[in-house]
């Protein structure tokens, strides 16, 4: 049963947000020939003619209709000269960067399809060509903008040498890696690559969504978005349970695993969980050499937005306490429908030093930003 | 409490909305089949402008499966998180005992007369021949 428990102290906007990190923001295409002058003629002339073919039978539309009108966009964010949400960097400055003073924002382009690309030559193609957009029509022009590196999983060798071409370059923060894949993404045919992420500094994030060709719960293909949004979580454990039990946390100790947008409140109890059977089970898993808990706490970080609201709204604190102060990041999810607003978000507040570090401190330390 | 003329009557025909500042507050005011409502431009669940939202209908379902659109038009979806407002109570569709839109008083006058008072025309110039939306603020 639901109980109202509103905390009286929401409407007072507390002014620790100022100046903060904002980890998942996303920027969006023109009209897909932005990327083309990033593609070979070779790629260009594919694109304009075959185009994406991904993993999933609805080629042109996301498996779920959201929210509308705008598939998913905050009904603000449409720039008036035209162009969809993400796509206008003035208005981004507008509604976001310069309205809380962000210091920097993590750019999450899912955008030109790499990630489930069934050509996988195409994929790694429009990979390097979405990280150039991004810089060109970003990262240059707003140094708080930060880039992601988007590679193709399934293309092993072009992976790995954008993670090296992109290795050092103050523009690019992190490495962007599907959470819905072909396979658990602690399967030995994706080591290499985080290892590679890893040699060079670069932590990986896993941002929710995607089509993996696979139906979205363990259980089916569910009937509404609202049904299929609680799967992501899903997939999001499977990760985390997947990275452990292979042992690649301990084969990468340098890897740093950021989930963005998949909640959190989730985490502690699917640790509790893990450690539980390794006491029972490690016969079958002796790699696994410490507990899970210690490991998650250890490897993974999470992003706020879609914010946890639990009835007692203080009980946000305890979850954060299970979790680590140190290893939840705020962020907004601008411009998608259900982004939150640094002000409003936490429906408690929380205490002046985890403030500093989920706004700020946190998102400083791991991607060693001033 | 004073009155505000924000708008002549044509200029909000049915289905339609008039976003006005009265005394510093951005107000809606609407026109649902004929009567006139008025509600703040912020949501009261995190801020955004409310009345911008697009006007939808109730949409109720008495069992899976079966559906019924229930009075159209009568609601407003606030453009970033899609919750619902009754347009002319200011009601949460989704938190009902909790959460209201603030709304104002609103009537319709004839300029005859408003030209007599006291009202103030902050935003509408006032002539005789016409019907006019007021505001209590």
């Amino acid at each position: 049963m639901n109980v109202a428990l509103r905390d009286p102290r929401i409407d007072r906007p507390a002014q620790t947000h100022l100046g903060f990190i904002d980890c998942d923001v996303h920027p969006f295409f023109r009209t897909p020939a932005d990327f083309d002058p990033f593609l070979s003629q070779r790629w260009r002339e594919h694109r304009q003619s075959i185009g994406n073919r991904s993993r999933q039978g609805l080629a042109r539309t996301s498996l779920y209709p959201r929210m509308s009108p705008g598939n998913g966009m905050r009904g603000d964010s449409w720039p008036k000269a035209g162009g969809p949400p993400g796509s206008d960097l003035g208005l981004m400055r507008e509604q976001l960067l310069d309205l809380f003073d962000v210091r920097y924002g993590l750019l999450a382009p899912l955008v030109g399809g790499a990630a489930a690309e069934r050509n996988v030559e195409f994929g790694a193609a429009m990979a390097v060509a979405v990280n150039e957009w991004q810089c060109a029509a970003f990262c240059d022009p707003e140094p708080r903008l930060k880039a992601s590196v988007q590679i193709t999983l399934e293309h092993e060798a072009s992976a790995l040498a954008e993670i090296e071409r992109r290795a050092g370059d103050a523009r690019f923060a992190q490495v962007n890696i599907p959470p819905r894949g072909l396979e658990p993404l602690g399967r030995h045919r994706y080591r290499r690559i985080l290892a590679a992420c890893a040699a060079n500094g670069f932590p990986i994030s896993l941002h929710l969504g995607g089509t993996s060709g696979h139906a979205s719960t363990g259980g089916g293909w569910p009937s509404f978005y609202h049904e299929e949004h609680p799967s992501y979580v899903q997939s999001m454990q499977t990760l985390v349970t997947s990275l452990v039990c292979e042992g690649v946390l301990d084969e990468i100790p340098d890897l740093k695993v950021v989930m963005v947008e998949g909640g959190f409140a989730w985490l502690p109890a699917l640790a509790w969980r893990l450690d539980k059977h390794w006491k029972r089970l490690k016969a079958e898993v002796p790699g696994l050499k410490r507990a899970p808990s210690e490991i998650i706490r250890e490897h993974f970080w999470v992003t706020t937005q879609p914010m946890e609201e639990p009835e007692r709204p203080e009980d946000m604190l305890r979850t954060i306490e299970w979790i680590g102060p140190e290893r939840v990041m705020f962020s907004t999810d601008y411009p998608h429908w259900d982004q939150d607003d640094p002000r409003y978000a936490f429906k408690v507040p929380l205490p002046d030093d985890w403030a500093r570090l989920v706004y700020r401190e946190n998102a400083q330390a791991l991607y060693r930003l001033d | 409490m004073a009155k505000h003329v924000v708008a002549t009557v044509a200029e909000i025909p049915p289905g339609g909305r008039k976003i006005v500042t009265v005394r510093g507050r951005e107000i809606g005011v609407f026109n649902v089949d004929g009567a006139f409502h008025a509600l703040i431009n912020r949501c009261p669940h995190q801020g955004a402008a409310l009345c911008t939202g697009a006007i939808v209908s109730r949409l109720e379902a008495p069992v899976p499966g079966e559906y019924r659109l229930t009075r159209p038009g009568t609601m407003i979806r606030c453009p970033w998180h899609c919750w619902e407002f009754d347009i002319a109570t200011g009601q949460s569709w989704c938190e009902p005992d909790d959460v209201k839109a603030r709304t104002y008083n609103v009537s319709v006058e004839p300029g005859e007369a408003l030209a007599r008072g006291p009202f103030t025309a902050e935003t509408v110039p006032v002539s005789v021949e016409q019907d006019y939306v007021v505001v209590e603020v």
